[in-house]
């Protein structure tokens, strides 16, 4: 009963949000949801199958990049757009997850072939001249005065609320996956794949489920990325450190967990940006003191609270395991 | 009429010979025993039944059926249910969802899963910890969520690999109970044990195996007695 | 495309790639013993090329000389490193170290991005650009030099596992880290020594990298996966194996560049990379993790 007053307190906050809010917090109440968005997206592979990914940025990189090709070459909207997308970040992880499972590929192999496809699809695209190259693919940026849905041009509230959206779908997805037959069989899987398969779990298959509906939520994230910043730049999407930020708030949050990821994106971005100002507040111009500040927050979570913060507050919250 | 047959099994791991030309049946409803010196061949048995491994040579066949050479996954879904030897609990899982897991493999809603493992839990007095995480167990307890979750996905044939070790004889017993009560609901058990207090009170048939071969198969009261037998793995003074 | 073009292509690929095995070397040494996969490998080395480039603008110390120094400096710190912070981590889930691991790289590459700004520093000796004339081959000094220390290094760390005492326990408690503990060796103090040794190899190789190269903070995280490709197609935990994958690797970078697209040089060794992990994870010479 709590939790559900709460959640209900904290949908209304979030849907009242731009009403009182100036356009910066906005702006960063947008970028954390984004990066609560793909946590969420991640932690279907990794806190419920137990894959570990660093490749994640492949995927929004490929969503951003086909739904932008679309919309600049062609003239389709975003919303046609998004479904090639997806299909091509889900045959992209299923091809990977493919190889590596039948290959028996797994733990920090597998994490290093993810890192691997990453980055060879980084410098592929430096070299698709067609998609723009190292010079970068641009969206014409639009009007910002008001809302056009089918083409992704409008205010920024109205990207607030498509992440918005984008998250609370994520969320209700993967909290009725969680307590599916997939979400079983996912956990079992995720502790011990011998026992999962001799209980009749054709761990293959659910294995590579888990990576193409991964995939194919991060797509997404790679088309909002496209229409909202307007500009793609192979060097930045495919980056590892893209990849990096995508885990943090997982990780940071409770890898496995529902509220997990979303708690730990909200804090790492707000902190983070905390930091940036305070920085620029004290009159310095330090590139890297955010990313250091990524690094050490990792660093001190994986050290003494690795299985992140959301379950000792849940437990406090007086809430159940797997909320 | 046999539900399993294991027919001139033979497996090698890099020019040892593990399992030399095994053949054997298990009649359906049957509850038999497979004994022997440790490296004799029992758990690579097991494990080319239950899919872990492929056999060299020979067949085994579940109600008609060949099951050699299907991956753990087909043949749990072919009726075999298995424990491990070293327990393999699902640790971060509670005992429920652990049993769950198992449950889905024939119910594939949730609900009705749950149903069943509750059920199951019942049957092996793991009612009561049903919300404890499976990590925090004491053996014995992790050895029945073992059994029971094996239960849990519906087997004909549920094979136990030396689910007494480490037990004291007042929990052998129960265990023993408990499978006693499963036998007589029908269903059929192979088990390979060294606790020799548990194969006395539970088998019908028990094999006895040595360096991959079998030296002995019968009733337990004349496999004891059989010289070959002592000599090589019960020893002279037998108390059974 | 003259054989004389190609010829000196491989055999400059050649020399960097006894530099870049002098690198795996390091990586190998740590897999192999502590079993750690050390995703902070190439942000080491690019520490040691600061440092490098440091003692050169200061002192005017030539990097070969100044291997000495830095090594040392991170043989202790690689010591501390292993001891104080890694070592707990070796019976957690391995993702949990990993991730340990990127932390530490995330920090030490942004930090030296604080600290020394984006843009490339170098050094430059005065045989820098020199190079020896061999008929129709030419090969440069700087590369020759580099190449050698390299040679050396390895050759002393081969010398150092074979016949010393405490070499030989480091190689027992790679092989049986239970047996090892049994017959009383001090596994905790020779894991640190080995990632001690690890990082020490990366600081030679640093050093003897700037001659060969600028280094700005972005280099790091391409040495470590550099370092993994040589790592894994020669063989995680053989010592031969990290060498030959580095000749291999410096040769295939090299000749990638000559026949494609310079820019398109890693894009084979992350083919490759991908190739070895799916066909033979153990690589060439290496045995099973």
């Amino acid at each position: 009963m709590r939790a559900r007053l709460l959640l209900g307190a904290l949908g209304a906050g979030l849907i009242a949000l731009p009403q009182f809010s100036g356009s910066y917090i906005l702006s960063l109440a947008t970028l954390a949801l984004y990066f609560a968005f793909t946590g969420q997206a991640w932690n279907v592979m990794m806190g419920f199958a137990g894959q570990l990914s660093l490749g994640h940025s492949l995927f929004v990189g490929l969503g951003a990049y086909a739904a932008a090709a679309l919309f600049v070459k062609f003239g389709i909207g975003p919303w046609a757009g998004l479904w090639v997308a997806m299909a091509l970040c889900v045959a992209a992880g299923t091809a990977i997850g493919l190889l590596a499972f039948r290959f028996g590929i797994s733990g920090v192999y597998f994490a290093l072939l993810t890192i691997a496809f990453a980055e060879f699809t980084r410098i592929g695209f430096d070299h698709i001249g067609w998609l723009g190259g190292p010079g970068g693919l641009f969206l014409k940026v639009g009007q910002r005065t008001s809302w056009n849905l089918a083409d992704l041009r409008g205010t920024p509230a109205m990207f607030y609320y498509v992440m918005l959206a984008l998250t609370a779908g994520a969320f209700a997805l993967c909290a009725w996956l969680l307590k599916s037959r997939a979400g079983y069989y996912w956990q079992a899987i995720r502790e011990d794949e011998d026992a999962a398969r001799a209980l009749g779990i054709n761990t293959f298959r659910w294995k590579l489920m888990a990576v193409a509906i991964s995939a194919a939520m991060t797509s997404l994230a790679g088309v909002f990325f496209a229409f909202y910043y307007n500009n793609l730049f192979p060097e930045q999407i495919f980056h590892i450190s893209q990849s990096i930020e995508i885990i943090l708030g997982p990780i940071v949050g409770g890898v496995g967990t529902l509220f997990g990821p979303i708690l730990g994106a909200v804090l790492l971005t707000t902190l983070a940006d905390s930091l940036t100002n305070l920085v620029a507040a004290m009159g310095l111009d330090i590139p890297g003191v955010k990313q250091v500040f990524y690094g050490v927050i990792l660093l001190l979570v994986i050290m003494f609270l690795p299985n992140g913060i959301w379950p000792p507050i849940a437990k406090r919250l007086g809430l159940g395991r797997k909320d | 009429m046999a539900l399993l047959e294991v027919r001139s099994l033979s497996k090698s791991f890099r020019g040892l010979r593990a399992v030399a030309r095994v053949s054997f049946e298990v009649p359906e409803g049957g509850l038999v025993a497979l004994i022997g010196p440790n490296g004799a061949g029992k758990t690579t048995i097991f494990n080319i039944a239950a899919g872990v491994y492929a056999a060299d040579a020979g067949e085994i066949v579940l109600a008609g059926r060949r099951i050699d050479g299907l991956r753990p996954d087909q043949v749990c879904a072919a009726g075999v249910g298995r424990t491990f030897q070293v327990v393999k609990p699902f640790a971060g899982l509670s005992v429920l969802d652990n049993v769950i897991v198992g449950a889905l493999r024939a119910e594939h809603r949730v609900p009705a899963a749950r149903r069943k493992a509750l059920e199951i839990l019942d049957k092996l007095s793991l009612g009561a910890k049903r919300d404890l995480p499976a990590a925090s167990l004491t053996l014995p307890d992790r050895k029945r969520l073992e059994v029971a979750r094996a239960l849990a996905t519906g087997p004909r044939l549920l094979l136990l690999d030396e689910v007494m070790a480490g037990l004291r004889p007042t929990e052998c017993d129960q265990m023993v109970e408990v499978f006693r009560a499963l036998n007589r609901d029908g269903l059929t058990i192979l088990l390979i044990e060294h606790v020799m207090r548990a194969v006395m009170a539970l088998a019908q048939k028990v094999i006895v195996l040595h360096h991959g071969e079998i030296i002995a198969q019968g009733a337990p009261a004349e496999v004891v007695r059989d010289p070959a037998v002592l000599e090589c793995y019960l020893g002279e003074e037998t108390e059974v | 495309m003259s054989v004389s073009l190609v010829a000196n292509v491989v055999i400059s690929g050649l020399l960097t790639g006894l530099v870049y095995g002098l690198m795996a070397l390091g990586l190998s040494v740590i897999f192999g013993v502590v079993r750690v996969v050390n995703f902070a490998h190439g942000e080491m080395m690019t520490v040691a090329m600061y440092a490098a480039v440091l003692l050169f603008g200061a002192f005017k110390l030539d990097p070969i000389l100044a291997a000495l120094p830095v090594a040392a400096l991170f043989f202790f710190i690689g010591y501390a490193l292993q001891a104080g912070l890694i070592n707990p981590f070796i019976t957690r889930p391995e993702h949990s170290q990993f991730i340990l691991l990127v932390a530490l790289a995330t920090i030490i590459t942004n930090v030296m991005l604080m600290v020394f700004g984006p843009d490339a520093h170098s050094v430059q000796t005065d045989y820098q650009l020199d190079s020896w004339a061999l008929g129709q081959i030419i090969v440069d000094k700087a590369r020759v030099y580099a190449a050698l220390s390299a040679l050396a290094t390895t050759a002393g760390l081969f010398a150092f596992f074979r016949f010393s005492r405490t070499g030989t326990a480091i190689r027992a408690c790679a092989d049986n880290h239970l047996g090892a503990l049994i017959v009383g060796l001090n596994v905790k103090h020779l894991y640190a020594l080995t990632f001690g040794l690890g990082a020490a190899c990366v600081a030679v190789a640093g050093c003897m990298m700037t001659l060969l190269v600028e280094v700005a903070p972005s280099v790091g995280p391409s040495y470590t996966l550099l370092g993994f490709v040589i790592v894994i197609v020669g063989g995680l935990g053989s010592m031969p194996g990290a060498l030959l994958g580095g000749v291999l690797i410096g040769v295939s970078e090299a000749l990638a560049g000559l026949f494609i697209d310079p820019s398109a040089k890693s894009m084979i060794s992350f083919a490759l990379l991908i190739v070895v992990l799916l066909f033979r994870p153990h690589g060439l010479l290496g045995r099973r993790a």
